[in-house]
């Protein structure tokens, strides 16, 4: 957006706004700067989140416990899928919904982040990639909630994560990144195009049954297993289930495909992004 | 010199590009339909430029006003200052941070309270934390909102919500402040405060670019101005010349193009009398309403005379008098201005269709001369009428004096000025 360039003046101008089109970022420093924006942004969704609500952040812990719920409802009672042995249905999708809901709402939210700031976006200016970050702060709230009572319910039942717990924040990294990443295509787009609006819930809906959120890959079809494994977010779910409470790893080459599959996916979203960050004021 | 610029603009230009097919809403599956049907062409384009080849200068310290009709890349010029939309060609050098008074209150939330707001506003328009803790209570001063800083603002009147979104605005520090011209807001105490407090602005050495379509306050506030006009500077120069060019402009320009909005009714048909007239003469306006499109609410209309400063000196709004009219059929309207009597020199009237909002405007819908005679039966000295905006209806009584000096004793009392 601005680079501090130098001219024949005496002092250098502070900025220097100039045509740009490009598929880099304008100034990642400035992203620094604007860290206090950042946060808060991230503040004031957490409050608004829950201040009309009788509960209030009581739901900041129900919501994670009811989707558990229902899952192991349906999937561990219904369609009488095995979990892993040694581990109660609700505890594996409790690990599971760590990883989906921190995916889900990151893509939905940063995604939605541009169109829900439009009176902002048309009359003030700062990074527009701090909308779609900073609404990863504010899922890292929920994120902690939903982690806080795994780990009470691994305490009360005696289940000991192995040495793979070190990796957890590598594996939330990774996730955060495939969302972020998607949120950032669907975000920039979304200003043009409100469809995105329409498609992506959808989308993300497949995802969630498509994905071994409440069951394991070992209970997929076995010639059916290789669809599953294209799918990043496989590797991903297993390796975060893994790190927490111990369930099977995934191979090394399927864990390599979605580590880059989530980087390179970050990597375009901040390129899109920052291609038709210009234009956001002008269309949206 | 150019150590002690502030901005300097070379060639600036921005392009919006119009698509020709008048797809209000163009979603994906169109696009994507489209570009199926006919892969290789390119959709088809034109470019409007809202700027083209903007080229000044602001020295440090400087209050630069910026004039211009609606239309003229007022607004784009201040949105590339600002960072908000990027420029297609051309370069903006800042030499210190920009601040804008152009929306108050973005990003205000009602959920939010007083406190809250103020916190995350004063972020938005680009205060550091620090400086919000600094200023904090100068802005709840100045806002008036000490006993509800708690309160969301959703609870607070209309008053009390733009008062506090201006204080904060008014509060940034930065080197460089862009104000654009609605700014007085609230009650009239409130707006007196406003208007004292950009003065203030304006006088302690930060640069300022002011823009307005009001003349006046331009030419209070700044010593230099440019002047917009299609996009590109038409005049540049001392602020009173500048107000000239625009006054100028405003009665050279085809009445039609200035109009604002092409909603359900429209102005046609105008008649005004282009003049001389006598100051205390009556002065007719006539021009009909005709509905273009379905349109079945009541909805009043409105004349506003300009002086040459840029000034209204009379709003007759249909409103005041109880007018409402019918948007059925068409509506002749004939306006009847008795008073105030008008200095000698060159008016504008512009004319205003609402109802719950602005439906048609014409700016320099026409304009008239008022002949230098006046209704005084004393002399016409330059010095007695310098002060006034309008000519006064007056009469004196002294317990002695040489002669009895009285203007015409029908209308006492009204548009007395000091």
């Amino acid at each position: 957006m601005s680079d501090t360039g130098t001219t024949s003046a005496a002092p250098p101008p502070l900025v220097t706004i100039k045509p740009r089109r490009s598929w880099l970022p304008a100034s990642p420093l400035e992203l620094w700067t604007f860290r206090e924006l950042t946060l808060r942004f991230a503040a004031r969704d957490i409050t608004l989140r829950y201040r009309q609500t009788a509960l209030g952040t009581i739901w900041v812990i129900l919501v994670p416990l009811l989707g558990a719920g229902i899952l192991t409802f349906v999937f561990g009672g219904v369609a009488d899928l095995p979990s892993p042995p040694g581990i109660p249905y609700f505890v594996f999708t409790l690990a599971g919904m760590v990883a989906w809901t921190t995916f889900s709402q990151v893509t939905n939210r940063s995604s939605s982040s541009l169109v829900g700031n439009a009176g902002l976006v048309r009359k003030v200016y700062f990074p527009r990639l701090l909308l779609p970050i900073s609404t990863v702060l504010s899922t890292l709230v929920d994120a902690a909630v939903s982690l806080a009572l795994l780990i009470l319910l691994l305490l009360i039942s005696g289940i000991r994560p192995g040495l793979g717990v070190i990796t957890f924040p590598v594996w939330f990294m990774l996730v955060v990144f495939l969302a972020l990443g998607i949120g950032l295509i669907a975000g920039a787009l979304m200003v043009r195009y409100r469809d995105i609006t329409y498609i992506l819930p959808v989308a993300i809906q497949f995802l969630l049954f498509a994905s071994p959120v409440a069951y394991t890959l070992a209970s997929v079809p076995a010639d059916a297993k290789w669809l599953f494994q294209l799918n990043p977010l496989t590797a991903l779910l297993e390796g975060m289930r893994w790190s927490l409470i111990g369930t099977e790893r995934p191979s090394a080459w399927l864990a390599t495909y979605a580590t880059m599959f989530a980087v390179v996916l970050l990597a375009a979203g901040v390129m899109v992004f920052s291609r038709m960050e210009r234009q956001f004021a002008d269309v949206i | 010199m150019s150590s002690d610029l502030a901005i300097r603009v070379e060639g600036l230009g921005k392009a919006y590009s119009i698509r020709h097919q008048h797809n209000d809403h163009v979603t994906l599956a169109q696009v994507a339909l489209e570009k199926a049907r006919h892969p290789l062409r390119r959709s088809e384009r034109e470019d409007f430029w809202a700027l083209r080849d903007v080229s000044f200068e602001v020295n440090r310290g400087e209050v630069l006003g910026v004039i211009g009709r609606n239309g003229a890349g007022k607004s784009t010029l201040l949105k590339l200052l600002t960072r908000i939309t990027g420029p297609s060609e051309g370069r903006i050098d800042l030499w210190g941070r920009v601040g804008s008074l152009l929306e108050v209150g973005t990003g205000f939330h009602p959920e939010l309270t007083g406190r809250e707001n103020i916190y995350l506003n004063g972020s938005i328009l680009g205060m550091s934390r620090k400086e919000i803790d600094r200023q904090f209570d100068a802005i709840v001063d100045f806002a008036g909102v000490e006993n509800f800083l708690d309160t969301p603002v959703k609870r607070y009147s209309s008053g009390m919500y733009v008062r506090l979104a201006f204080a904060v605005a008014a509060h940034l520090e930065t080197e460089i402040l862009l104000v654009d011209e609605v700014l007085a807001v609230g009650d009239q105490d409130f707006q007196k405060k406003c208007l004292g407090k950009m003065h203030d602005v304006a006088v302690d050495g930060r640069t300022v670019l002011f823009v307005s379509h009001q003349i006046a306050s331009i030419t209070q506030l700044c010593d230099r101005a440019i002047l917009l006009d299609n996009g590109g500077i038409s005049f540049g120069g001392p602020v009173l010349a500048s107000a000239e060019a625009y006054n100028a402009s405003m009665r050279s320009a085809p009445a039609m193009a200035e109009r604002r909005t092409t909603g359900p009714l429209r102005i046609d048909d105008i008649d005004i009398d282009p003049g001389p007239v006598s100051a205390e003469a009556p002065k007719k306006f006539r021009f009909s309403v005709v509905p273009i499109s379905d349109f079945h609410v009541p909805y009043s209309v409105s004349a506003h005379v300009v002086d040459q400063r840029g000034m209204v000196i009379a709003q007759c709004d249909s409103r005041l008098v109880g007018l409402w009219l019918d948007p059925a059929t068409p509506q002749d309207v004939t306006l009847t201005l008795r008073q105030p009597w008008l200095l000698p020199g060159e008016y504008r009237v512009d004319l205003f269709v609402y109802s719950s909002g602005v439906i048609d405007s014409i700016q320099g819908a026409g304009h008239f001369t008022v002949g230098p005679s006046l209704p005084y039966s004393g002399a016409g000295i330059d010095e007695a009428l310098a002060l006034s905006t309008v000519l006064p209806d007056f009469l004196y009584s002294a317990s002695s004096s040489a002669v009895e000096l009285a203007s015409t004793p029908q209308h006492p009392g009204i548009g007395a000025s000091e």
